[in-house]
């Protein structure tokens, strides 16, 4: 794939806001997939006759409790995981039969950890960003050398993520906030339309929570990227997505706009345990809390 | 790269002198010169020194060099697809399945002349390549190769193999069995021209075609999963890599025996100077490997001149406690 530097600067905003408002990202059919075969009289699904749309340009938020198949979708998403059956189209393109290397330039997948046990920097693994779009016609194909122009995108992209200081310092010696940005750059190196990102928040402290909120935010807001991101934590879910999909064994529970899907009995359905619904006062979108302890007369025995 | 080349001829020079008989660099250079000239080795030109120097020292110096190259140069690429700074050649099992080969042959009176281009590599070849088939079985489920379940495989074969090895040698006449056993413990024998050109395209061959995934095996430590997201077709790669990892160890392991911890020492060193990269570090690390066993089999050769330690000795004493220290102090940066 060869690219022209009208076409390198427009990489990163090819679905404009204004074009991506009908365009849908996503088109998932009764997606069914499990690891692994049925035994005993269970079909083991991990996911189980899901069927939604991504639209191009939106952050969906993917929620629900531990074990509801929420790592596994997006996965199958990121093509990692091939699905049992059901269909799936990326930008109407039957993502089934796209070759993985397509699917890499379109799709970029953040996953949960990433821990590197070689001393690559930060550049380095920036510029791995860059592998699908290597051109694969010649024999030195497999030891070809970064170009020109890849370069300049990983230099913009560690720009965009505030990287740009740490380029030459080794992954192993990065702090876990500036870990998770390095593979937000990497994934942004690849020039995708669509970001999966599982858990991207998780165990970071407040700041770094905010900096990667604020990535993401700026990603959709100026570049048009359609986010995909799995989160256990609904209220930051609840702030930083159009729509959010909760998901409870496995099957759809719920698909809409925050203020539809964080209602107390859905979350009691859902979780199994009472919640306090109440506005943040900054967004008004609705927050989540756990209520105030009481000891449950007649529940757990005694100690 | 240019210096590690330039450094590694200097080596070459420098190890040549060494010896149960010291020959200066002067007379060195004059032997070169004679043979550069004559284009010959033959003891008519260049006397009785300049034979031991070229049909002796020469030839297993270069044998050395390649040997070393590949046992690093495999280290390097299975480290990168385990994941795991400690993995050697040895690891998967590839290189006592290739022994195993071997060690039949010699007892079945196969091989007629002991470590010469004879059959041996070739029951080498098919021993690394039958381990590599059984590891792959026990290790694949679901189509996909579990890298726990591999490396779990590969110890399970080695035990396994290595009785079968000693069991071999058990039976032996006394006098093979003394010869395969040094052969075992890693030795190097001056080999005739012939055979080590054979062996040089064939094991610089097999590098090349490593070297070609070198890029590929940078994104893979991202780890799997990662890597299928950027487009690797990471079984296909990992089928090729181990392949062709088995391949030159069974041709290693036919004319050296098992030389151990080359593969383990020698890219972690050049991951610390150069970085992590494989397009450099594979390369690198051949050159370097090549000169590492070039100065341990020079010292094998004089430490009890006119006796020799088998250099797999001296490389499994030099590497041995890295290992060690590896694993009690930097086992955090990897477990």
């Amino acid at each position: 794939m060869s690219l022209s530097p009208a076409h390198t600067q427009s990489m990163l905003d090819q679905a404009g806001p204004g074009a991506s408002a009908s365009r849908k990202a996503y088109e998932v059919q009764t997606l069914r997939f499990r690891y692994q075969p049925p035994s005993r009289g269970e079909a083991n699904w991990v996911l189980d006759g899901l069927t939604f749309n991504v639209q191009a340009g939106e952050i969906l938020g993917i929620v629900g409790p531990n074990g509801s198949g929420k790592t596994s979708l997006l996965k199958l998403l990121a093509k990692v995981l091939r699905p049992h059956d059901g269909g799936m189209a990326l930008f109407g393109r039957d993502l089934g039969l796209m070759p993985q290397v397509e699917v890499a330039r379109t799709v970029a997948f953040v996953p949960q950890e990433s821990p590197q046990v070689f001393s690559f920097t930060v550049m380095e693994t920036v510029l791995m960003g860059r592998y699908p779009h290597h051109r694969r016609a010649t024999w030195s194909a497999g030891f070809g050398w970064e170009s020109a122009e890849d370069l300049s995108i990983a230099d913009q992209v560690m720009q965009y993520t505030d990287l740009t200081h740490l380029a030459g310092r080794s992954v192993m010696d990065l702090s876990g906030g500036e870990r998770q940005r390095c593979m937000i750059a990497r994934a942004l190196a690849q020039a995708p339309q669509v970001l999966l990102l599982d858990e991207p928040t998780a165990f970071l402290d407040l700041q770094h929570q905010m900096e990667i909120c604020a990535i993401v935010r700026r990603l959709k807001d100026e570049r048009g990227l359609t986010v995909v991101l799995v989160s256990h934590d609904l209220n930051l879910a609840s702030q930083y997505c159009d729509r959010i999909l909760m998901l409870k064994a496995g099957a759809l529970f719920r698909l809409g706009t925050p203020h539809d899907v964080m209602d107390a009995d859905v979350l009691k359905a859902v979780y199994g345990c009472d919640v306090l619904i109440d506005r943040h006062p900054d967004s008004g979108v609705p927050r989540v809390t756990l209520p105030q302890y009481r000891a449950a007369k007649n529940v757990g025995g005694r100690l | 790269m240019v210096p590690l080349l330039l450094l590694s001829v200097a080596l070459v020079l420098i190890c040549l002198q060494f010896g149960t008989q010291w020959i200066g660099l002067g007379q060195v250079l004059d032997i070169v010169r004679t043979v550069v000239r004559e284009g010959s080795v033959e003891s008519e030109q260049i006397g009785t020194t300049g034979v031991i120097l070229m049909q002796v020292r020469l030839p297993r110096l270069l044998l050395g060099l390649l040997v070393g190259a590949c046992l690093a140069s495999v280290g390097v690429v299975l480290q990168a697809l385990l994941r795991n700074p400690l993995a050697d050649p040895y690891v998967l099992g590839v290189s006592s399945g290739a022994a195993l080969g071997v060690a039949l042959a010699i007892l079945l009176g196969i091989g007629s002349t002991f470590l010469a281009l004879s059959v041996l590599p070739l029951c080498g070849f098919f021993g690394g390549l039958l381990s590599l088939v059984v590891v792959y079985r026990m290790a694949v489920s679901y189509g996909r190769l579990p890298i726990h379940s591999l490396l779990l495989a590969g110890v399970i074969l080695n035990s396994i193999f290595s009785a079968l090895i000693m069991f071999i040698t058990s039976i032996m006449e006394p006098n093979r069995s003394a010869g395969t056993m040094t052969w075992l413990m890693g030795t190097l024998t001056a080999p005739s021209y012939p055979a080590l050109a054979i062996l040089a395209c064939y094991l610089l061959g097999g590098l090349f075609l490593l070297l070609q995934q070198a890029r590929r095996l940078n994104v893979l430590t991202l780890g799997e999963e990662s890597a299928r997201s950027l487009g690797i077709e990471t079984e296909q790669v990992k089928r090729r890599v181990y392949l062709l990892s088995a391949l030159i160890t069974g041709a290693v392991v036919s004319v050296s025996g098992m030389i151990g911890f080359v593969g383990m020492v020698i890219p972690h060193a050049v991951r610390l100077m150069l970085g992590a990269d494989h397009r450099l570090l594979l390369p690198a690390s051949a050159l370097a490997g090549g000169m590492y066993l070039m100065i341990a089999d020079t010292a094998a050769r004089t430490l009890l001149s006119p006796a020799e330690v088998p250099v797999g000795i001296i490389t499994a004493l030099a590497g041995g406690p890295f290992f060690i220290y590896l694993l009690m102090w930097k086992k955090d940066r990897f477990a």
